[in-house]
């Protein structure tokens, strides 16, 4: 039970700080659409794209691709811009459990509304028919969970290790492959609005893929966190 | 931690890999369209991803020892462990991709294991580049141990699970057939189980020497 109360402790401080400053939340959110404001001119210098058979093939591909690259820099901030000594402070009264869930559950949060609002976004700069909305969106939401447990104990590792950007993309990036490889296929489904029980498997291993690293996260951050 | 200086295992390696390479090649195997004696190569490409299993196994195993006393020579034989398990990878890649030239037509057809299978071998590879990135030895030893026990689970889901749940021409997955099913007989398990055994023995005793010549370095390098 103290874990939990200090997990949701930690997260409450997290979004306070968040609230006073809203430094990570705009500044991810003009990322992103900055990104897709540029893909959208520079698809348009091509004109008859909109129309071609590719199109929602590209269109596909391309959000998760611009939603992989601004939750890396959304989420590699998370044990960056924490100070040595405020560390030192939050080991000290917390579990080192209760700091890296905090900071997951942080980062899902933040990850979910950045990404409806790209998605939002993104819509409508880039308009196409999902055959299934509801179920494009649920997938949306899938990937930003997974993203950020995956970045977060990344990050956690990444900020030891001398906090460079390089590492950050070279340790994280085999590990998002295969997630973002099956959220692509079932993102799809749902945009050609396929059946939903033919992505049920999918989606079991997007879930078993966010319970290990949730669970290699938990155990292996006391023994990170000890300098 | 005694056995990598006893003897007898590594008679029995050679005695399993010369017994494995003369009975893969002379030994009759089961005539089926397609694969006819290519088949064969089930003797020398399976053994090496159960010889990288068993070395990266240890491994973990090392790491985790290494979290909780923090003796700087199991972190040696992590390390060590993990460079033999690479140069197996990369043999299994090999010989993978040697089979799919005569089977499948082309040395990567793009197939789900076997971009998986390179995908996991990235994994290793940032190992090694994070190693490099810390100067502080202990600090490095504890980063790579934390890094390899984070690895080695999704390089499992990687390799074994996700080419299982996509059409994969792998045998074994896609609903392929692969051992016990109907592409094997007691002929073959006769020559691939001690197959088994002697490549991971082989794989021990390469990382049990490269372990001993880096406790010399390290002993070297030490201040007295």
């Amino acid at each position: 039970m103290d874990i939990l109360k200090q997990t949701w402790n930690l997260f409450k401080k997290e979004i306070t700080l968040e609230w006073r400053s809203k430094y990570a939340f705009n500044g991810i959110l003009l990322y992103v659409v900055s990104t897709v404001f540029i893909c959208y001119i520079a698809f348009n210098l091509n004109p008859g794209f909109k129309g071609s058979q590719g199109y929602p093939i590209v269109w596909n591909v391309l959000f998760w691709i611009i939603m992989l690259f601004a939750s890396v820099n959304a989420i590699a901030k998370s044990f960056m811009q924490e100070s040595k000594s405020r560390l030192l402070y939050y080991y000290s009264i917390a579990s080192p459990q209760a700091i890296i869930l905090s900071k997951t559950l942080y980062n899902v949060l933040l990850m979910s509304l950045i990404s409806t609002l790209a998605l939002m976004v993104y819509l409508l700069f880039f308009n196409n028919k999902i055959g299934d909305s509801l179920y494009y969106f649920f997938t949306v939401l899938l990937g930003s969970i997974s993203f950020s447990t995956i970045f977060t104990m990344i990050s956690a590792i990444a900020s030891k290790a001398g906090n460079n950007g390089t590492l950050m993309a070279i340790l994280s990036f085999p590990v998002i492959i295969p997630v973002i490889l099956v959220l692509i296929k079932l993102s799809k489904n749902a945009m050609d609005g396929i059946a939903r029980n033919f992505s049920y498997s999918n989606i079991a291993v997007l879930l078993a893929i966010n319970t290990i690293v949730i669970a290699t996260s938990i155990i292996l951050f006391p023994f990170l966190w000890r300098d | 931690m005694k056995i990598i200086y006893k003897t007898w295992w590594k008679i029995l390696t050679v005695i399993l890999l010369l017994y494995t390479l003369i009975a893969g090649f002379l030994l009759g195997v089961p005539h089926l369209p397609i694969l006819h004696e290519t088949i064969r190569n089930t003797y020398f490409h399976v053994p090496m991803w159960i010889a990288m299993f068993t070395v990266f196994i240890i491994s973990v195993i090392y790491s985790i020892k290494y979290l909780n006393t923090g003796n700087e020579k199991y972190d040696l034989i992590a390390v060590e462990c993990v460079n033999t398990g690479t140069f197996f990878y990369v043999l299994g890649l090999i010989t993978g991709m040697m089979w799919a030239k005569y089977t499948w037509g082309e040395f990567w057809s793009n197939d789900p294991k076997q971009n998986s299978a390179a995908i996991a071998f990235l994994l290793y590879c940032a190992y090694a580049v994070l190693r490099n990135s810390i100067d502080e030895e202990q600090k490095r030893a504890k980063i790579s141990a934390i890094y390899n026990i984070f690895a080695f689970p999704i390089m499992v889901v990687l390799i074994m699970i996700l080419p299982r749940l996509t059409d994969s021409l792998h045998p074994g997955n896609g609903g392929n057939p692969a051992f016990g099913k109907l592409d094997m007989d007691n002929r073959m398990r006769m020559v691939l189980y001690p197959a088994f055994i002697g490549w991971s023995l082989m794989a021990i005793w390469i990382a049990s020497l490269r372990y001993r010549i880096r406790l010399i370095e390290y002993k070297k390098n030490e201040i007295d």
